[in-house]
């Protein structure tokens, strides 16, 4: 999936997202936190400033609001702090890149090691 | 109750003493303060030289009021002549009060005599900066080495001070090398001091 798709598909959440506030049934709802489907869970974080992250991952995958909130910080650390990055561009921060990785690296053998 | 813990009111700023004050700084608000500093001069510049010359620069004012607040604070008001005093107080003091800890290593250069090298493993000032791959060469570090500049300068080793990224084997991001070259009148003055 190219940059064009990405950007296609994160917009088409956008809308889908603020609808789905507007649907619920229940009062008080704020957003979307999981979607889940046949072949993959989407799970969603949302910070106080409105910017929304994603993961796809395997049905029933455990702890991804955790990876989530590690995300967040690699991402005010490495990206807004980097004065070479513009907003709503999409992101090409080396440091970002690799401490995403090892991150994810980390998670995975955290969870087979159970 | 009237009258307690009341802070004594000085007149005049100089007369307020040069206490040790607080000594630590958010590391956030720092690299928020630096990163708009670069961005700041990226769009007055044409070309990536300027836009370091400028950062050093920056860094260069610092250098000179480090330097003037250091020897008063920490070394009593002693002033280094020799060369290898200056470099190791660059080195151990200088790196100690602006960086938390002393700097990687210092080491002298093979081929040229007035060449000396102090590196980092990860720059304070770099540790969240990635530079983009068409920027070449560009090293934030040119603010550290404008400090460097500024503490020689004003010791009276007047020297020409850049910063290098080095590429390391078994280390993922390049090393920080601040490479330091004397003018000829320090190693003249050197020699004749024996």
């Amino acid at each position: 999936m190219d940059t064009n798709d990405s950007l296609r598909v994160a917009s088409l959440w956008h809308s889908m997202h603020a609808i789905s506030q507007q649907l619920s049934p229940t009062t008080g709802c704020s957003e979307i936190e999981l979607l889940e489907a046949d072949t993959f869970d989407l799970h969603i974080f949302q910070s106080l400033t409105g910017t929304k992250l994603f993961v796809v991952c395997k049905p029933g995958t455990q702890h991804m609001e955790a990876l989530l909130k590690v995300v967040y910080e690699l991402y005010t650390d490495y990206v807004l702090n980097n004065p070479f990055y513009e907003t709503k561009i999409p992101i090409r921060c080396e440091l970002f890149d690799i401490n995403l990785t090892q991150a994810i690296q980390k998670d995975r053998v955290a969870l087979l090691g159970r | 109750m009237i009258g307690v813990g009341k802070i004594k009111q000085y007149s005049n700023i100089l007369e307020k003493p040069l206490s040790k004050g607080k000594q630590e700084v958010s590391l956030s608000a720092f690299t928020f303060l630096f990163s708009e500093l670069v961005q700041y001069n990226q769009t007055r510049v044409d070309n990536i030289a300027e836009l370091e010359r400028r950062l050093e620069d920056a860094g260069y004012a610092v250098g000179a009021r480090v330097l003037e607040l250091l020897c008063h604070r920490d070394k009593g008001n002693r002033r280094e002549t020799r060369l290898l005093g200056i470099l190791s107080f660059v080195h151990s003091t200088v790196w100690k009060v602006l960086f938390g800890k002393v700097a990687d290593s210092l080491e002298k250069g093979t081929e040229h005599e007035d060449e000396y090298m102090i590196s980092e493993k990860d720059l304070l000032v770099n540790k969240f900066i990635s530079i983009p791959r068409d920027m070449g060469t560009f090293n934030c570090g040119a603010f550290v080495a404008g400090i460097v500049r500024g503490v020689l300068d004003g010791a009276g080793f007047p020297a020409v001070v850049t910063a290098h990224f080095v590429p390391m084997e078994g280390l993922q991001r390049p090393r920080t090398t601040i490479l330091i070259k004397f003018a000829e009148e320090v190693l003249q003055r050197e020699a004749r001091l024996g």
